[in-house]
């Protein structure tokens, strides 16, 4: 056979493309580490001598590590909630026959539609006549609605994916509600529940918007950086701490997708 | 409640899910130890009535009772029902030994005593040895076989089987068809046992509730679903049947004289059937009790002449469809090995005579279908 019929066909075109839309992708992000270590203030080149003075500095630097902790306390906190509400909301849409749980849903996945802004200012608006004070739990609060719909997504196909005679098999052989959850229905959708946790921290980590509007005197870390801008001196530090964030993400990501494979296998119904 | 040695009592039973009346106003009174089935073509509410039984679902209408115990407000997870599932729902993440254990957690056993029990009822399914096994490394027989011994080692009051062998392969299905039936037998636990194949609920079966949209339409033995089927619907659905027209003349001694479409005067055992002079019925007859001659046989009794249309050599049984004048059907004849069948020779056209035992017609209401 030549080069394993029509699909499998070496595409020039398409290779190309390929390789343009990657470079694209992973160029902008590779100079991050290229300029952190790069001896000037000034992002530029030529390069200049190689230094580790921003990462020092970074070290140093104790309103950065506040923000840092601010970032992963918030977002911690928010994928926790969210992919709790995730699961309750993604089991009952695929569980059970409620009525008037398509409208229900649709107001639920409005935050994927409403733009962040709008979202921001009318949680301010909302707090500032409840007398709330603006904190980091108000963040926290921001980040949970815009990361529920993702979750709810993310855990819905974990739902769809398995057989819910599954659960009624585990209720049958004796277990009550909390058991069957605990017994069956946790380890079933383990894998999306590592997924919608790492896909709402991620979306918590580097929110701006929402941030932005409620966050009291603590910073998250993006509104840190976006401070950090306007002095260019700090510019190398702020490359340092995000080259540090680059390098622990993929960690997280290879990570998980290593877990995923080792995770318990796809449910199959067939027989044989 | 009715008889005395019934153990699951469905009484009235009705389920609708919106429009649709899954099953309607279901009387069944099943025995212990008993092998029962529910059959009827798909559909019919079969899955539906199980589910009630081990609490999945409601009743809109109705009571079910388990040992006189109404079931109502009780959880499938307090029931005394067990049920083999037809997708079998084998939990992917818990191997062998851990998906049969899985009904133990409350018997609070030791270590040992459970191992024990797991090797019991895997020994009971022919599986012993499998116990540290992946769930994703068995075949839907095997797949099929630790489903039950799961259900089992509950020690159920009841087990349900929804198409339990529905996925498996012809043989396969045969052999466990037999071990099924001595398990149930050595066991003694009653079995309700769906499915919409009509051999394999006569082959298992101690009885058999036929059903059709919702509705139980007869509740009998293998040989009363057979022989002395009370619908046109229950007929048809079981084996195959010649449906004749026929209107009563006189009706004495259980005996009921009949003017059959095309087959002229006959007579009919009633058998219990409300059945009044004048009235237009049905004459059902099995293909096999018809015989079929090529000769014109000398004697009296029931017979008609008629012509063959097509004819299929079985080997140990041949079929034929005869086509009788005044009948708008052939008449479908089941005869076993005969001389002028099966050596080449053309049978199309071929003059037959057919004669019956007049206990061998069966006297049916006209179904509105
Ligand atoms: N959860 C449900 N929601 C709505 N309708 C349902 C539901 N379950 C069953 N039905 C309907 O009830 C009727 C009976 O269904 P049921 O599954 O009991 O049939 P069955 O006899 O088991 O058929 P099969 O042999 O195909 O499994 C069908 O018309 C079906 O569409
Ligand atoms: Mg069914």
């Amino acid at each position: 056979m030549s080069a394993g019929g029509y699909m499998h066909r070496p595409n020039r075109p398409l290779m190309v493309y390929a390789i343009g839309y990657l470079a694209f992708l992973y160029m902008p992000i590779l100079l991050l580490p290229l300029f952190s270590f790069n001896d000037a203030i000034y992002i530029a080149f030529p390069l200049k001598a190689f230094t580790t003075q921003w990462y020092q500095q970074m070290f140093a630097n104790d309103a950065m590590h506040a923000a840092l902790m601010n970032s992963v306390q918030v977002g911690v906190s928010a994928s926790v909630l969210a992919t709790i509400l995730g699961i309750f909301g993604a089991k009952a849409v695929t569980r059970f026959r409620i009525k008037g749980v398509k409208p229900v849903l649709g107001v639920v996945m409005l935050p994927l539609v409403i733009p962040p802004i709008i979202m921001g200012v009318a949680l301010l608006i909302l707090l500032s006549q409840m007398g709330i004070p603006l904190s980091l739990i108000t963040v926290t609060v921001g980040h949970v609605l815009i990361c529920v719909p993702f979750s709810i997504v993310t855990l819905m196909a974990s739902f769809e994916g398995f057989d819910k005679s599954m659960e009624e098999a585990a209720a049958d052989l004796g277990d009550n509600a909390w058991w069957i959850f605990w017994r069956v229905t946790f380890p079933m959708v383990f894998p999306g529940i590592l997924a919608s946790l790492l896909l709402c921290f991620t979306i918590s980590f580097d929110e701006f918007i929402m941030a932005f509007f409620l966050a009291g005197t603590d910073p998250t870390l993006p509104i840190f950086i976006y401070g950090q801008l306007r002095f260019p001196q700090k510019l190398p530090g702020v490359l340092a701490l995000g080259t540090c964030i680059v390098a622990v993400t993929f960690t997280v990501v290879f990570l998980a997708q290593w877990l995923r494979g080792r995770g318990p296998t796809a449910p199959k119904t067939e027989g044989n | 409640m009715s008889s005395d040695d019934s153990f699951l009592n469905i009484e009235q039973v009705t389920k609708r899910f919106g429009a649709v009346v899954a099953v309607d106003r279901v009387n069944i009174a099943i025995r212990t130890g008993e092998f029962f089935s529910l059959l009827g073509p798909s559909g019919c509410g079969k899955t539906t009535l199980l589910r009630m039984l081990a609490g999945f679902e409601t009743p809109d209408e109705g009571e079910v009772y388990i040992d006189g115990v109404p079931m109502s407000g009780v959880s499938p997870h307090v029931r005394p029902t067990n049920m083999v599932f037809q997708s079998y729902a084998i939990f992917p993440h818990l191997n062998v030994e851990r998906n049969v254990a899985y009904g133990l957690r409350k018997e609070k056993l030791s270590k040992q005593e459970e191992a024990k029990r797991v090797d019991e009822a895997l020994e009971m399914v022919k599986l012993g040895g499998y116990g540290k096994r992946k769930s994703n490394e068995l075949s839907g027989g095997q797949r099929q076989r630790i489903a039950l011994a799961r259900a089992l080692i509950r020690r159920p009051k009841v087990l349900l089987l929804d198409e339990p062998l529905g996925a498996l392969d012809k043989k396969l299905r045969t052999d466990m068809q037999i071990e099924l039936r001595q398990l149930q037998q050595s066991l003694g636990i009653t079995f309700v046992f769906v499915t919409h194949d009509q051999e394999e609920a006569m082959t298992l079966s101690d009885r058999i509730a036929v059903m059709a949209q919702g509705k139980a339409l007869q509740v009998a033995s293998p040989k009363d679903i057979y022989n002395r089927p009370t619908s046109m619907t229950v007929a048809d659905f079981i084996g195959q049947m010649n449906f004749i027209e026929a209107s009563v003349g006189q009706v004495a001694d259980g005996v009921a004289a009949l003017e059959a479409k095309g087959l002229g005067r006959m007579k009919a055992h009633i058998n219990g059937t409300a059945v009044t002079t004048g009235a237009h019925m049905i004459a059902a007859l099995r293909p096999e009790k018809l015989s079929l001659t090529d000769s014109e046989p000398n004697g009296g009794g029931n017979v008609v002449k008629g012509r063959i249309e097509a004819a299929a050599y079985l080997g140990d049984r041949s079929h034929f469809h005869v086509r009788v004048d005044g009948l708008d059907q052939p008449l479908a004849v089941a005869a076993p090995d005969l001389p002028f069948v099966g050596d080449g020779a053309k049978q199309e056209g071929r003059p037959v005579w057919l004669t019956w035992a007049d206990d061998s017609v069966i006297l049916l209401d006209k179904d509105t279908r």
